[in-house]
């Protein structure tokens, strides 16, 4: 493998119901800052059927260039499809390094692909760095539970290949002066033979918005007591635009489904603001929100594990405390209007 | 039908240690189970078997010796038979190298209609054995899978679990599904299972065995490296106060909430 033929850090855009999803804008992002120190273009690739909204966004927010593979056979996810037409576009273009977001998209397609070329992928990174002498990224995960960090590089292969943490960083600041450059893609029909039929989507109704897709977490334990007390955990994520979680033992209960179970054994999250109120803080607990940015607990028990990793936390029963909140926060909102 | 389910035996969660210097995990004299995640995948092929006519399900698992404690407790589940791939070639295979072992065992052992996996290990917590697995074997692979709602010779109909909703997908057989704990309840084995698992042989494949080229197993056929691994402080030294006065402490919170700009 010439390693030198391969230039330029690819992200891989998503696209939902037509629409370019924000993890597309946190990716590059994170492309960013390889892309600039390794001195090379930064692309955004988006495969969707009559992608709606602006691709020049996409130059706003940091794209250098957008390849766009825009066919009505691309509206749903097809596993087979989507991977044939990555593999022949990195086949033509060669990027060094490409990431994507670690989404139930993002991890299923990003093995997929690393397979057909044959080069190595990380999964999950919480931080990338590259090594800009031998053009080497650095690509450091969680693993185990969040108890052990390793940093991994792919040192003979190309293209190196990592999906990132959703959430875990921001979009830059949009420059609509920034402008770029559009490659419109075209497969043959046999690209888009597949195995898989798409037959339907449910929108689950408890989640106004699912977790893994929330700057802002409200997760509850069995010290809520009861599955009723979850609605004050939706109202005040309503009020913070975020989206309630949960632990194990909450959801064992039947106070809320699985989708919302945080932790070793559900999702693994790194938001901005996460709130664990009754939660004990078991390491299968923690295991899953450990590296969120800013963590707050609220527990009656002063010895509770979840306060070792708060950088704030109240000692105190939550019944009493989530309603004042509550109506605190409504007042600070009446007061801003 | 033949199913195939694979299994990883893992440290027990709240035990682990890795070698510093070589940034491979000890797991020497630890205690091991077989991957919670996995038992998913177990129950469900061992639900399939129950419910149709001439189903033989093989669990496979890559790993050292003592990973037979975890395929016995696959078969005391209902597998009908165990397959520890075990080499000193394979040490120190990445997710690329693990699934094409495991991929040239499948083939091995051959015509398998359906492959389950679990979600991910709770070690290495990649996810990506089984979607690799997939396609060097050339076959589909369905993520997420929350629920199989239909059968036949030629597909089975799935779901998904995913962001904001169930997705529902056919797709031809044979397939590789990995599954979430959302699937079922894994059964408690019972003594019968138990005595089953015990007289069960459970043969051991080597890298020979089952035909791979060597360049492409362990060390030598993974294209990442561990380069560093460190233990990062989880615990913060935060703020934590007792609440005397509830509105005072709650203000205390919304003026922490405000410097960090979650208001
Ligand atoms: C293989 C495996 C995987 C697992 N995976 C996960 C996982 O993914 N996610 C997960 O969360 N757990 C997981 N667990 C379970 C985990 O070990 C804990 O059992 C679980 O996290 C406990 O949930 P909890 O904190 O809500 O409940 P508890 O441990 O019962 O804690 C309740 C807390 O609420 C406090 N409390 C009680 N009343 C009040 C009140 N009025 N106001 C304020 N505080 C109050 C108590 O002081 C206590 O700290 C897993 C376990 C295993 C073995
Ligand atoms: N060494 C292994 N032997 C058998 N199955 C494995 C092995 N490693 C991973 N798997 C399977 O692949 C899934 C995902 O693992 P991982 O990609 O390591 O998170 C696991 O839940 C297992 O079903």
């Amino acid at each position: 493998m010439l390693k030198n033929e391969y230039r330029g850090v690819w992200t891989i855009g998503e696209v939902r119901n037509g629409e370019i999803s924000s993890v597309s804008y946190e990716l590059l992002a994170w492309g960013k800052k390889l892309a600039e120190k390794l001195k090379v273009e930064l692309s955004s690739v988006i495969l969707g059927s009559d992608i709606q909204g602006e691709l020049n966004e996409l130059f706003h927010f940091g794209a250098d260039v957008v390849y766009v593979v825009d066919d009505e056979n691309l509206e749903h996810f097809l596993p087979d499809v989507h991977s044939r037409i990555y593999e022949a576009l990195v086949k033509e273009y060669k990027p060094e390094i490409i990431i994507a977001s670690a989404t139930t998209y993002g991890r299923t397609i990003m093995p997929m692909l690393a397979a057909k070329l044959g080069t190595g992928l990380t999964a999950d990174c919480t931080k990338l760095d590259v090594d800009v002498k031998e053009r080497i990224l650095l690509q450091t995960r969680p693993a185990i539970g969040g108890n052990v960090m390793a940093t991994i590089k792919t040192p003979n292969h190309r293209p190196q290949m990592a999906t990132v943490r959703p959430h875990a960083q921001k979009a830059l600041v949009k420059d609509e002066k920034k402008d770029g450059k559009i490659i419109l893609k075209n497969y043959p029909s046999e690209f888009y033979k597949s195995k898989y039929r798409w037959v339907s989507f449910e929108r689950d109704k408890s989640v106004d918005s699912p977790i893994q897709e929330s700057d802002v977490v409200i997760s509850g334990g069995k010290g809520l007591k009861d599955g009723k007390n979850f609605k004050m955990l939706y109202d005040l994520a309503k009020k913070l635009n975020g989206a309630v979680g949960a632990s194990r033992a909450a959801v064992d209960m039947g106070w809320i489904p699985y989708s919302h179970q945080v932790g070793l054994s559900g999702k693994t999250l790194s938001p901005r603001f996460y709130m664990a109120v009754g939660i004990s803080g078991a390491v299968q607990h923690i295991a899953g929100m450990s590296s969120s940015e800013v963590i707050v607990a609220i527990n009656k028990d002063p010895d509770a594990a979840i306060f070792k990793v708060a950088d704030f936390g109240i000692v105190g029963d939550a019944l009493e405390i989530l309603p004042v909140l509550i109506k605190k926060l409504s007042d600070e909102v009446n007061e801003n209007d | 039908m033949r199913i195939a389910v694979l299994v990883k035996e893992v440290p027990a969660t709240d035990k682990v240690k890795m070698d510093e210097k070589t940034g491979t995990m000890i797991r020497s004299g630890m205690e091991s189970e077989l991957n919670p995640l996995d038992m998913y995948a177990v129950e469900e092929a061992v639900r399939i078997k129950e419910k149709f006519e001439n189903v033989h399900v093989v669990a496979i698992s890559m790993g050292p010796p003592q990973a037979v404690n975890s395929l016995k407790e696959a078969i005391s589940m209902g597998c009908d038979d165990g397959y520890l791939m075990s080499d000193k070639n394979f040490a120190g295979s990445d997710t690329l190298a693990t699934a094409y072992a495991l991929s040239a065992a499948i083939q091995k052992l051959g015509n398998f209609d359906l492959i389950f996996t679990g979600e991910r290990a709770t070690d290495g917590e990649t996810g990506q054995v089984g979607p690799s697995v997939a396609t060097q074997l050339g076959i589909p692979v369905v993520t997420y899978v929350s629920k199989i709602e239909k059968i036949s010779d030629e597909f089975v109909r799935v779901c998904r679990s995913i962001e904001g909703g169930k997705e529902t997908v056919e797709v031809e057989l044979p397939a590789l599904l990995s599954v979430v704990k959302e699937i079922n309840e894994p059964r408690i084995p019972n003594l019968a299972g138990k005595i089953a698992s015990k007289s069960k042989k459970v043969p051991l494949l080597t890298a020979n065995d089952i035909e791979v080229i060597l360049d492409k197993v362990g060390l030598s056929g993974s294209p990442t490296r561990v380069v560093k691994v460190f233990y990062p402080k989880l615990s913060r030294d935060g703020k934590i106060i007792k609440v005397r006065d509830l509105e005072s402490a709650v203000n205390e919170l919304v003026e922490f909430m405000k410097q960090k700009g979650v208001i």
